[in-house]
């Protein structure tokens, strides 16, 4: 009997041990060596931060990238869980074909990204031969930052977009039936039925797609550094080159506590603001 | 993360190096102990012992040793009054540590009898390690120099001699290849690998102010980047993505280069044909220019002086130092008569370095020494007045006022005198 009360708490000790010790403990000391430099309380890692030439730019360019890389995310994710609903065959490929960027590691696809957008490559080459460009023309220069950041988002929606999509199409699947057609049989158009009755029953797989999406974002880092190196510095390049070049641990993890800030606020906010009370889940 | 492994594994490493130590040949009594901090990779130091001291008539036991270790095992003879060591190889700024500890002695007479190697007077001074007297002998080199895509020299500014080069002239010769060809062709490595710190640190600074830290900020520096922001508007704008220059060389991307001579090496060796090398230009102060020393020093109570003094006699000969380029890419001090079957991009690289150091205005400026572990920051002072003037357009006296309290405050917290050509200082360097 006592051993059938265990049970539960034995099966979930070797995950909590995991998250304590991998992921817990250096959060602790993250925080730690942020607000420690010299063994005392201070904020001193913090104004460095703040004082440096690249900080308003990296939060800049970071909320810049998430503003308009999540939403249009979303849309497409929607869009395309919308489509597989509707399919017949081949729909298990399809989605196959779509999580492939799920695979791949964000430098990868920093990469490939890489390849297409520098000066001689795939897309140059394409717009010479249709006549568009008379030679190599740069789109990822600290002279062209519009086109660095389209360049960036585009790479991101590519690389993230999947992971989006494969919650939503799984919410997708859970909402019944029996509302579309009641609604089809009281002659609702299929915009009105998508507008008033899926997107508010998927609203919780929205919502876990915008805090994983969102949370993630803040995080991103080999992509944009293979796409825009210095210039383009976000949150998470700063973190690394203030560890990696200056070596001063104490405001790389300044900017880590920074994007965990932004994180759990974003996570709040969506929380919140997308919160379905339990009569409305599907 | 990673220093907690680095953390990790230093143990055993140095628990390995201690047992290297304990196992280390020690030299037969007739041996001339040589200690060096470079040439430690193990192709190298064999090339060291078969190839580079093949002709020398004394009996040699050469032990690459890790710079880290050098100071302290000098420390450790010294207390323990066991004394192998004869011959010191080191970098400049290895050397310069062992004058605290007094581990090495004045190399004075031997520099009189060394007069016919002709090794530049600059890199002389350098290796009087700021003391009245000589206290290495300089032994080989690496810099940085500028390459140019022969398609270029048509738009050479008039009258101007590539190898005595002003910045002026650059800009100029930049300016005209975009006017005639719409591209911009002057590259710097300015990308997150690459060395445009160092061309700040030691060329330009020096070049237009005769300092780095005590002139950082002030009229000349003011001029200056509002000079070489001017000459930027005729570079690639993707040098900031430049991490080695021989890539866009070798692409033809850029057709004018800065770069350190191992990361313009591929580019001479491929195609000897397409580029010349020169020197990098020279400024109102002078042609500032980083070199890459290494130099030879006895230590103090050497077991065998004499034969130490022959090795570094022997080092400096023209033909080894020539044997020395050959085999591991270190270039001469020595004024040596290069020979014709040596590979055209390695001569071409010896010729630019040759010509940069016995350039008569040359000013030699130093690695930073003594910042410890500061020198990440001190670099990121350079780059961000870069990126501030030349990238975001800041005026350059509001950027070095923002700059130099940051930098000053590195100075004093790593408590590093001035180095060349900043005047030596007693206590840290003060930015003026």
């Amino acid at each position: 009997m006592r051993r059938a009360a265990m049970t539960p708490y034995l099966l979930i000790a070797p995950a909590t041990i995991f998250l304590g010790v991998l992921f817990v403990a250096p959060l602790v000391q993250t925080i730690a060596l942020a607000f420690r430099p010299e063994g005392s309380f201070s904020f001193g890692n913090f104004t460095t931060m703040a004082n440096d030439i690249n900080f308003n730019v990296a939060i800049v360019n970071t909320f810049k990238v998430i503003l308009l890389a999540v939403p249009l995310q979303v849309a497409l994710a929607l869009g395309m869980a919308m489509m597989l609903r509707h399919m017949r065959a081949g729909r298990d490929i399809v989605l196959w074909i779509w999580s492939i960027p799920l695979g791949i590691s964000d430098l990868a696809a920093g990469l490939v990204w890489l390849a297409i957008l520098t000066d001689r490559g795939y897309l140059n080459t394409l717009l010479f031969h249709l006549g568009i460009i008379p030679g190599p023309e740069s789109w990822l220069t600290y002279e062209t930052p519009t086109a660095l950041l389209i360049a960036i988002v585009v790479a991101e929606l590519w690389r993230a977009t999947p992971i989006v999509l494969v919650i939503l199409a799984a919410g997708v699947q859970l909402v019944p039936k029996e509302y579309n057609e009641a609604a089809e049989v009281f002659g609702a158009t299929p915009w009105q039925r998508f507008i008033r009755i899926t997107l508010p029953l998927l609203r919780p797989s929205i919502q876990t797609a915008l805090i994983l999406r969102t949370v993630l974002a803040f995080e991103m880092f080999a992509t944009v550094l293979a796409l825009g190196g210095r210039n383009f510095p976000v949150l998470m390049s700063e973190a690394f080159n203030w560890q990696n070049f200056q070596q001063d641990y104490g405001v790389a993890a300044a900017y880590a506590v920074v994007v965990m800030v932004c994180s759990l606020a974003a996570t709040l906010i969506y929380l919140r603001v997308l919160h379905t009370p339990a009569a409305q889940l599907p | 993360m990673t220093p907690r492994i680095l953390g990790a594994l230093s143990v055993p490493l140095l628990a390995a190096q201690l047992f290297a130590v304990a196992l280390a040949p020690r030299p037969a009594a007739a041996d001339t102990l040589f200690m060096s901090t470079q040439l430690r990779p193990i192709e190298e130091a064999q090339k060291m012992r078969d190839v580079i001291l093949k002709d020398y008539t004394g009996k040699v036991t050469y032990v690459p040793q890790e710079p880290a270790q050098l100071p302290l095992r000098i420390q450790a003879e010294q207390q323990g009054g066991t004394h192998t060591i004869s011959l010191i190889a080191a970098l400049h700024g290895e050397l310069e540590p062992l004058i605290a500890l007094n581990g090495i002695v004045p190399l004075d007479d031997l520099a009189a009898k060394l007069k016919d190697r002709n090794i530049p007077a600059g890199l002389m001074t350098l290796g009087k390690l700021g003391t009245p007297h000589q206290m290495y002998i300089p032994w080989m080199q690496a810099t940085y120099f500028m390459v140019a895509n022969k398609q270029a020299l048509p738009y050479l500014p008039p009258g101007a001699d590539i190898n005595a080069l002003t910045y002026e002239q650059l800009a100029a010769w930049g300016a005209a290849i975009e006017t005639k060809t719409g591209k911009r062709m002057l590259g710097f490595p300015a990308g997150p690998k690459g060395l445009m710190h160092r061309f700040i640190e030691g060329f330009l600074y020096p070049s237009y102010t005769g300092g780095l830290v005590t002139t950082f900020s002030g009229a000349a520096a003011d001029a200056m980047w509002t000079r070489f922001a001017a000459l930027w508007k005729s570079v690639n704008p993707n040098s900031t993505n430049y991490n080695f220059m021989q890539e866009p060389l070798l692409s033809g991307d850029v057709w004018i280069a800065f770069d350190h001579v191992a990361r313009l090496l591929d580019a001479l060796r491929q195609k000897p044909d397409d580029f010349v090398t020169f020197p990098a230009p020279a400024g109102p102060k002078g042609r500032g220019y980083m070199p890459v020393l290494a130099g030879l020093a006895i230590a103090k109570d050497a077991p065998d002086q004499p034969g130490a003094e022959a090795l570094i006699s022997y080092l400096t000969l023209p033909a080894t130092q020539i044997t020395t380029a050959r085999a591991v890419g270190f270039f001469p001090v020595v004024q040596a008569t290069l020979p014709a079957d040596l590979d055209p991009g390695v001569k071409l690289a010896a010729v630019a370095i040759a010509q940069t150091q016995t350039a008569k205005d040359a000013l030699p400026a130093l690695l930073p020494i003594g910042l410890g572990t500061h020198g990440g920051e001190f670099d990121k002072v350079m780059l961000d007045t870069f990126q501030l003037v030349v990238l975001r357009g800041t005026a350059p006296h509001d950027a070095l006022a923002r700059e130099a309290p940051i930098l000053q405050k590195i100075m004093t917290d790593s408590g590093a005198p001035c180095w060349a050509p900043d005047p030596p200082s007693t206590g840290a360097c003060k930015v003026q």
